[in-house]
């Protein structure tokens, strides 16, 4: 079985996030940049289905030069190969463009199984699983919380507000799976040496047969047209109990008021 | 020679990154429990041989991962953000301690029955030298081993043994002869000792207490008996009468570990006082704005500095092989100190709070207290130290 995992470089989901205001995209240079968190449950799924059933699994990564060692980070979990693709055509793409880039990728490639996040902690969109599997044409199994394969077809727990529901499709499929599904491994120190030396393909947007008048930040959908900053936390209400324990009831009344009961 | 500012690779601080993850995810919620318990869980020492914390720098033949002495060190200062010092320290007696014998050492059955096991956190190890009677003088050991057929049979008692009671294992020092006589006819009390693995679970083998601590509190501690404990021929680790040499260099490594875990310690404890500093107001501003807590912080940073810069040029030429022994001493005596010290001075600046066992410093304070006396104490070091200089 093979299995892809595509992932992204994001900016620290901890740190302060900056949008540059040339081109009102995310600052990808004002902090560090990391692997996609989300993206560490979608990497788990994988390193089992690689230990459980000798799934061969490689790591796509859309994203400029230097998110070189992200597919490195992504690899010293226990991943066979990268591929990286890496064009000035791409910058600035938004959901449906990544999902263009991605589902080209993947056209060029042998894959069962897609495993994505669903959703990256910088954009969140939750877009690009569905709609890479709707380019291809594959069956888009998202949300999940539980995924198994059975030979030649995949079932998942397809969470919802409610619960979840049983979803089922025949290969290849796309997947992507929500923080729930696993407790991600950490690195270990021979994963973290063996990453260095495994096979590593970069790719320009020519290479897959993608095209640039479809992609990039010329050719968004998604435009962003004004942003400011986040407006600085309000002064909260302080209940002051002075012994009557009438603080109580002016709690119950504040909560009441704001819709908490 | 000189180091290069950073000695750590992007693996190293990858690394470095993973196990603060696991520290602070799964370690650090129960410091508080574990202290009142007395007793760190069961399932840390199999988790982190599960995680391939326990063999970072040992071969990958036995199950270790194959690092450098770099990668010890990341994990020694990683770990200690566990908000314990108890944990660290047992941590480190099993993998820093107890074990590197077993790899120098030992017969490659040894390495299978005990180093295999103890890398996957199953067997839990000690380093069994101090004695009721003899602590620091390890030519006085009275803990002995004699023969009976293929076997040895020994007697006597190890105290302030580390993971003494819930030990599989013990790296011993025994005598197993009388001193020889050195060429110029005076007793050589250096011979006649030799180092064996003796199981805890023999006949005759008695964990007699466990004993209660000032701190490392988390972390047990044993005196043990043993009454005429039987173990066959293939207990006995290394060679017969090269104990005394054998155990001098695990203490290398010993005093190695105890100086990344007090610089480690040490910057933690000054990272918390610099940040209550800060938010702490006094005649109503912080007093990190006063001078007198400027300079007090200002001369905990430094004090950690310069002990890092000693302990990395240490560990540079343990990673590259030299045996150095006068800078090794140095080292734990500068280090051990200055923890202590950085930890007595986030007391005072932490005042009334920092006495109060509301606040983490009173637990750093008491554990950084035993730095200045396992692993050798000050005057121990002093006493090598002197030796080497000639003086």
């Amino acid at each position: 079985m093979k299995v892809i995992v595509p992932v992204k470089r994001v900016p620290d989901t901890a740190g302060e996030k900056k949008i540059d205001p040339n081109d009102k995209t995310v600052d990808r240079d004002a902090g560090e940049a990391v692997l996609c968190p989300v993206n560490e449950f979608a990497i788990e799924e994988a390193v089992r289905l690689k230990e459980n059933a000798g799934a061969e699994v490689k790591v796509l990564l859309m994203g400029p030069d230097n998110a070189q060692s992200i597919v490195r980070k992504a690899l010293s979990y226990g991943l066979d190969e990268g591929l990286q693709i890496t064009d000035d055509a791409i910058a600035g793409s938004d959901a449906i463009g990544t999902a263009r880039v991605i589902a080209k990728a993947l056209e060029n490639e042998e894959f069962d199984l897609v495993i994505f996040g669903n959703q990256s902690t910088d954009a969140r969109t939750c877009l690009v699983p569905a709609a890479v599997a709707e380019i291809l044409g594959l069956p888009s199994l998202t949300y999940a919380r539980k995924l198994e394969v059975d030979g030649d077809k995949v079932v998942v727990h397809r969470e919802h507000e409610e619960g979840w529901d049983v979803v089922e499709s025949t290969l290849p499929a796309v997947v992507s799976v929500v923080e729930a599904i696993n407790e991600p491994r950490y690195p270990s120190f021979k994963g973290i040496m063996a990453a260095k030396s495994k096979p590593l393909n970069q790719k320009s947007l020519s290479d897959i047969g993608g095209d640039a008048g479809e992609v990039g930040f010329d050719n968004a959908n998604a435009v962003l047209i004004e942003f400011a900053p986040r407006p600085p936390k309000e002064a909260g209400t302080i209940v002051e109990d002075d012994g009557s324990g009438a603080a109580a009831s002016q709690l119950a009344d504040w909560m009441e008021q704001k819709k908490f009961i | 020679m000189t180091i290069p500012t950073s000695p750590f690779t992007d693996e190293h601080q990858q690394l470095r990154a993973s196990v603060r993850r696991f520290v602070e995810g799964e370690l650090a919620p129960h410091a508080d429990e574990w202290e009142a318990d007395g007793w760190f869980a069961d399932w840390v020492f199999p988790r982190l041989g599960e995680l391939g914390y326990l063999g970072l720098s040992m071969p990958t033949e036995y199950g270790g991962q194959g690092a450098d002495y770099w990668a010890t060190v990341v994990f020694g200062e990683e770990i200690v953000r566990c908000r314990s010092g108890s944990l660290p320290m047992a941590v480190a007696a099993h993998t820093d301690m107890a074990l590197p014998p077993v790899l120098k050492f030992g017969t490659e059955e040894q390495k299978q029955a005990y180093l295999v096991p103890a890398l996957r956190g199953e067997r839990i190890a000690c380093i069994g030298i101090t004695e009721p009677e003899a602590g620091s003088n390890v030519a006085g050991v009275r803990t002995s081993a004699r023969r009976d057929g293929r076997d040895w049979i020994i007697n006597g008692s190890k105290v302030f043994i580390t993971n003494g009671v819930r030990g599989s294992f013990v790296t011993m020092v025994v005598r197993t002869a009388p001193p020889s006589q050195t060429p110029d006819g005076r007793p050589d009390p250096w011979s006649g000792i030799s180092l064996f693995l003796v199981d805890t679970d023999l006949p005759g083998f008695e964990v007699a207490q466990k004993l209660d601590k000032v701190g490392m509190r988390a972390s047990d501690t044993a005196l043990l008996h043993l009454t005429d404990v039987r173990v066959p021929a293939e207990a006995l680790l290394g060679i017969e009468g090269q104990g005394f040499k054998q155990i001098m260099w695990e203490l290398q490594g010993e005093r190695l570990i105890a100086s990344i875990q007090s610089v480690a310690a040490a910057q933690l404890t000054f990272e918390r006082s610099l940040a209550y500093a800060q938010e702490r107001e006094a005649f109503g501003r912080p007093i990190a704005r006063f001078q007198v807590q400027k300079h007090r912080l200002v001369d905990m940073a430094t004090e950690v500095e310069a002990c890092r810069r000693l302990l990395y040029d240490c560990v540079d030429k343990w990673n590259r092989g030299e045996y150095a022994t006068t800078e090794i001493a140095m080292c734990k005596l500068a280090c051990a100190q200055m923890a202590f010290r950085v930890a007595d001075e986030a007391m005072q600046l932490h005042g009334g709070y920092g006495y109060s066992r509301e606040f983490p410093v009173e637990r750093s304070w008491r554990d950084a207290r035993l730095m200045r006396i396992g692993g050798g104490t000050d005057e121990v070091q002093r006493e090598i130290i002197s030796k080497l200089m000639g003086l």
